[in-house]
């Protein structure tokens, strides 16, 4: 069931043509068919296959690398290891969805003196066959000096821990504060209001202690890429990313290159939910492809996807609240470690913002702890940092209101965010819809029907995250038949080429089917930030209108030229171009006489705003746990958003859904289950247990549209928040099935049937 | 090494050769030799159904087949769905209710969900989900698959196909 | 994946030819599910692979008034799309029904899952309960073994060099018997037992009385168990909660888990009893409706 909710109508909207509708996405056909083109589906001639040798240990010195015999292999035609990686500055570089520190990326991508994690990239090989080429990785002889794993931010920051990275020294509000080597790469600090005041007129506070597991974005295509390095020095790279421009920086780091050498192919991605915009393979394969002139693929096993890519971090967080006996907060204070895992640059720092971002809390203060352990170096995993913090913030929210006896959507509705509010780290809300999403939960039907049946309960959470704007660059054609050729940078990752056609078809008042778009290369088209951060309908979509109003200069101006009259007598209005008297051309008829008049009409947009509106949710759930086993099943999900303008609604819906569904796998049985050693037992899809179709009942949605004042046409990023409510809902909903706080994430069987025993 | 072999079989309707190692799998011969890329890898060890595709009418996960194993076999692929002058039902009822977003599961679903309505002509929701829990899905929620599977068979009770 | 030759032989005897010419580096494919990932991962690195999925007796899917005779190769799928299988041998359709997806299904076999030997099998507790016999073929001839004695560890079984399991043999089904597999998982499907029970019942022509029982456990020791003495308990009790009671508590009382990524020590053995009590009263309920 899904539901549209307009609080506010307003009069432009009633008048969109396009926005709003249900067209069939215009790269479905391919992808029904089989026929589109994914990274791994890329065979140039004479391609030759890698494969990457990988570290056994969680921590270790490389005392020596032997690769001779891997060499001497019949059909194998490169080795590469660390050393063969250009020297690079240590630099911090954003990628859009986080930053990254050069040095260590490049440490990441092939290891160098140490070995920080099972899995860690060590040497690379090319060969005639895939087989070949995995053959040899048994044939290179390394050795190593086994050091002691440290596994949990606990451990890392303990004063005897072993060292990960003997230069790292902690940095604390922009400076260099620790003098001694440390795993406690920053030190993030947000204070508002008096804290201590504040708690002190508290007639309920509520402290307690949280931690979640490390869990992986899940996409199912494995990461890949093909790169051929001419010998003209030109590097072509085929690969899945989220972000090809982001590709082309890495490289150029990477490989001290100038970006103008390297083109990006973004070829479709199978998933990538922040996960896909650092890079891996490329490196490796371009070196391997300079060794012997040849196009060199590499695709990933399932294995090192888990092992050896960038999942999202566990954490350890404290959260107290306080509130008035009118269920008011008074303060509102959090503590929070994540483990970045090799290197610096967990999602922290967001973790810290998003903690009390759906409440305006008057007192608070958080802190925030970015811990290196020998684990993957951490990323971006939808709304990075965020579904962490709220599953602290959310459950302790729902035993103030037990303690209170106050219903827990009135409590949001009493303390929700709104335009003015203030958050503890600095920015004032504009135009946003937290209280929108509280209340359409409270007038849902599902809000409304009782649960009834023994072990049942209903539990619901909020969640909020910040929404991206950054750089996009659109080109569009209009073609003699009327129609207009798209050409923007975002990699399409769940249907945005349609989400853009649609406001560029919107804008030009002609139909959704009417847009042919394509993702261009690097050289294709402008720069244009990651898909990421919920930005790519808003930022891109902005540049697609953009190139539409420019396109609409163009008509007006050549319409006038074809009437002789002056260009301000002519008007762009619903896909018409109107002049003096009766004179008009629909879009078609003036695309047609476009060629015989001028040159060709070709409409060129780029956006950076940063205006992105805030996206918040609140979502309702019910379960039921089998009290002697633990296991708990979702009955009925309902997820509210405030969602801005539904461009594409049936998208729309599908990331909310499809976020929630993530959440709830992070809630009950995600997560990387390591050994003492460091070494992940369960990296394969068999023990990593994401939800199959049987786990979870549909998942109702209700679309709130609360237009963001920052976009022509009020979008709001929507494809992040839906995976942040999840985990705390269930583990409210768990508390009145069975009468168990779980504050430990994964909330699966064994720790749930655990915490019931223990109440007995 | 192991001397390639010589394996006859049908894919999509027609009589094919290729030549491949023992330890090729199905998978890797349709795609690294026959250059059928629209079946997917996505974990090589039967746990994700991305790589699902007829064989002798049963869906397989063809990661953990070998390609010397379809010596004389039936195989269908997602590049034999679609009628040389549209689309499939089936690949009609995706597009129309949104049921992919990445897209990377869409072959592997539409194989698993083609085996399904051919057993069961009207499958409910519960039996459309234990069918299909074989085929992971990250990106929908498998919400809008599930209502896919349904307005397919739908089409199919109306003798669409 | 690492280099291999393949063959496909038609009759037993070249099969059978074949793994001892290869002295123990010849490998046996049926269904390939556990194989083919094994050998990609490198924990089996055999010489030849012996597809047996051409040969008769490993074919062979035949129910009589004697029992049921299931060839070592025969797919999930075949099996649980037999009514009468699934009537008679309900536990044993019941496992083939939850063995991976239904892609898996299509190839894998019992006789591959249980040559597997993972403790964590789901067709051997239900094939222990049905009290099937292995027979396995060898270069000395053939011998048979009771299930509950062929595995002997993890991915150890009493399979020698040179031997192949051919087929299970089942019992005939006796009057007012009912059985059921089950396994708790985290999932509802597509994960590894975190306990499996399989239970077959006899009861009296009342059904007020088990005349018999055979329970079976999977996931709680290093191979799948025969619970002899819960199962003994039952034989002469009446159908009541605590005679199941009793059986599950010392269904519990012998098994030896091991805290891992799928459960802990003290989940393991509290859910074996649970799952015990369950599996029995749907046996109970299924041999109630025989009638």
């Amino acid at each position: 069931m899904a539901t549209v909710d307009k609080p506010k109508k307003t009069s432009s909207q009633q008048s969109y043509k396009v926005i709003g509708t249900r067209p069939i996405r215009h790269d479905g056909v391919d992808k029904v068919t089989g026929r589109a083109r994914y990274g791994a589906d890329i065979y140039p001639s004479g391609v030759l296959h890698g494969a990457v040798l990988r570290s056994p240990h969680a921590h270790a010195r490389i005392v020596s690398i032997d690769t001779s015999k891997a060499r001497a292999l019949p059909g194998v035609r490169a080795v590469v290891t660390g050393n063969d990686m250009p020297a690079v500055a240590s630099r911090v570089a954003d990628m859009g969805e986080g930053a990254v520190n050069i040095d260590h990326l490049s440490q990441n991508v092939l290891a160098r003196g140490k070995v920080l994690y099972k899995g860690h990239a060590i040497a690379a090989v090319a060969a005639d066959t895939v087989h070949v080429a995995q053959e040899a990785l048994a044939l290179i002889d390394v050795k190593y000096e086994v050091l002691r794993p440290v596994l949990t931010t606990q451990q890392a920051m303990a004063d005897d821990a072993p060292i990960l990275l003997e230069s790292l020294r902690t940095e604390s509000l922009g400076v260099e504060t620790g003098k001694k080597p440390t795993n406690v790469a920053k030190h993030y600090h947000y204070i508002k209001g008096d804290v201590d005041k504040g708690f002190a007129e508290a007639a309920v506070v509520v402290e307690r202690e949280f931690n979640t597991a490390t869990v992986h974005q899940g996409y199912i295509e494995p990461h890949n890429a093909t790169v051929f390095w001419s010998a003209d020095g030109h590097i072509t790279v085929w690969m899945s990313t989220q972000g090809s421009f982001t590709v082309r920086q890495q490289m150029a780091d990477l490989l001290n290159l100038p970006v103008s050498s390297i083109k990006v192919v973004p070829m479709e991605i199978g998933g990538g939910f922040g996960g896909k915009i650092s890079i891996y393979l490329p490196p490796p394969a371009a070196l391997l492809s300079k060794r012997t002139g040849k196009p060199v693929k590499i695709v990933m096993d399932r294995a090192a996807c888990f092992e050896a890519t960038g999942p999202t971090p566990g954490s350890h967080i404290r959260v107290k609240i306080g509130a008035d006996a009118k269920g008011r907060i008074t303060a509102a204070e959090a503590w929070l470690a994540y483990e970045a895992g090799a290197f610096p640059g967990s999602p922290v720092n967001p973790g810290c913002m998003c903690v009390f971002a759906c409440y305006d809390v008057p007192n608070g203060r958080v802190d925030g702890y970015d811990v290196v352990v020998n684990k993957p170096r951490t990323n971006a995993y939808r709304a990075p940092g965020s579904t962490n913090a709220s599953f602290a913030t959310e459950t302790v929210v729902d035993e103030i209101c037990e303690k209170l006896k106050i219903d827990p959507i009135e409590f949001r509705l009493k303390n929700a965010s709104k335009e003015g509010t203030r958050r503890i780290d600095g920015p004032v809300y504009s135009r946003i819809g937290m209280y929108e999403s509280a209340l359409a939960i409270k007038n849902s039907d599902h809000y409304k029907s009782p649960l009834e049946g023994p072990n049942r309960g209903r539990g619901v959470a909020s969640g909020f995250w910040f929404n991206a704007g950054l750089k996009s660059s659109v080109v569009a054609s209009v073609n003699s038949d009327g129609r207009v050729s798209m050409i923007e940078g975002s990699t399409d990752i769940g249907g945005t080429r349609a989400s853009i056609a649609m406001q560029l078809a919107e804008t030009l008042g002609i139909a959704a089917e009417d847009v042919i778009p394509t993702v261009g290369d690097t050289d294709s088209i402008g720069y244009t930030d990651v898909t990421g951060g919920s930005r790519v309908t808003y930022a891109t979509g902005w540049a697609a209108y953009e190139a539409g109003r420019d396109i609409q200069r163009q008509m007006v101006e050549r319409a006038a030229l074809i009437w002789d009259v002056e260009p301000q007598d002519v008007r762009y209005e619903n896909g018409r171009i109107i002049g003096p008297g009766d004179r008009a051309f629909t879009f078609a008829q003036l695309a047609a006489k476009a060629a015989e008049t001028g040159e060709p009409i070709i409409g060129r947009g780029s956006s950076d705003h940063n205006q992105p509106g805030g996206a918040f949710a609140t979502h309702v759930v019910d379960v039921e746990v089998d009290p002697d086993t633990g296991k708990v099943e979702i009955l009925r999900y309902t997820a509210a958003q405030d969602v801005g303008t539904a461009i594409h609604p049936a998208y729309v819906e599908g990331q909310m859904q499809g976020g929630t569904v993530q959440g709830i796998g992070w809630a009950l049985n995600e997560e990387y289950f390591y050994d003492d050693n460091g070494v992940m037992r369960n990296a394969s899809y068999l023990d990593y247990r994401i939800p199959t179709c049987l786990d979870v009942p549909m998942i109702d949605t209700i679309m709130v549209e609360v237009p963001n004042p920052g976009h022509p046409y009020g979008v709001r990023g929507v494809g992040e928040v839906p995976i942040v409510p999840p985990p705390a809902a269930i583990a409210n909903a768990i508390y009145r099935a069975v009468g168990v706080r779980m504050r430990r994430l994964p909330m699966s069987p064994p720790r749930v049937l655990h915490e019931i025993f223990a109440r007995k | 090494m192991a001397k390639k072999r010589v394996v006859t079989t049908t894919i999509n309707g027609r009589t094919t050769e290729f030549l491949c190692e023992p330890r090729q799998t199905l998978l890797e011969v349709l795609r690294d030799v026959l250059d059928l890329t629209g079946t997917k890898e996505g974990c090589s060890n039967g746990n994700c159904g991305a790589c699902t595709l007829l064989m002798n009418g049963r869906p397989v996960d063809s990661c953990l087949v070998l390609a010397l194993e379809a010596d004389g076999a039936e195989i269908e692929t997602i590049e034999g769905v679609a009628p040389a002058d549209g689309l499939h039902p089936i690949q009609q009822a995706f597009l129309e209710q949104a049921a992919l977003q990445c897209g990377i599961c869409t072959p592997g679903f539409i194989m698993s969900a083609k085996a399904l309505l051919a057993e069961n002509a009207s499958p409910s929701e519960e039996e459309i989900r234990f069918y299909l829990a074989g085929n992971l899905c990250r990106c929908t929620g498998y919400d809008k698959i599930v209502r896919a599977v349904q307005q397919a068979a739908e089409m199919r009770q109306e003798a669409r196909f | 994946m690492r280099d291999f030759e393949y063959d496909a032989p038609t009759s037993l005897a070249d099969a059978l030819a074949l793994l001892e010419r290869h002295d123990g580096r010849a490998r046996p494919l049926a269904g390939g599910t556990d194989l083919i990932d094994h050998v990609r991962t490198g924990r089996l690195a055999p010489d030849l692979i012996v597809d047996v999925k051409k040969i008769a007796e490993l074919n062979r899917l035949e129910l009589s008034k004697n029992g049921l005779r299931l060839g070592a190769a025969v797919p999930c799928f075949k099996i649980y799309g037999n009514p009468d299988i699934c009537r008679l041998y309900a536990a044993l359709a019941d496992s083939c029904r939850i063995i991976g997806g239904i892609q898996i299904q299509s190839r894998a076999s019992v006789g591959g899952n249980l040559c597997n030997s993972g403790p964590a099998a789901d067709s051997t507790p239900a094939l222990i309960a049905l009290a099937a016999t292995a027979v396995i073929a060898g270069p000395k001839g053939q011998r048979e073994v009771p299930v509950e004695s062929f595995c002997t560890g993890p991915s150890r079984n009493v399979l020698e060099r040179g031997e192949l399991l051919v087929e299970l043999r089942f019992p005939a089904r006796p009057a007012n018997s009912g059985s059921h597999y089950r396994r708790f998982i985290p999932r509802n499907e597509m994960d590894i037992a975190v306990v499996g029970v399989g239970a077959s019942v006899v009861l009296d022509s009342t059904g007020q009385k088990f005349v018999s029982a055979r329970i079976a456990l999977g996931a709680v020791a290093t191979t799948p168990l025969f619970a002899e003495e819960a199962s003994r308990l039952l034989a002469g009790m009446p159908v009541d909660d605590s005679s199941i009671t009793r059986a599950a508590e010392a269904a519990r009382s012998i098994a030896k888990p091991i805290d891992d990524m799928r459960g802990t020590i003290e989940f393991r053995l509290h859910v074996t009893k649970v799952l015990t009590e369950r599996v029995l009263r749907e046996a109970v309920a299924r041999a109630r409706a025989q009638k």
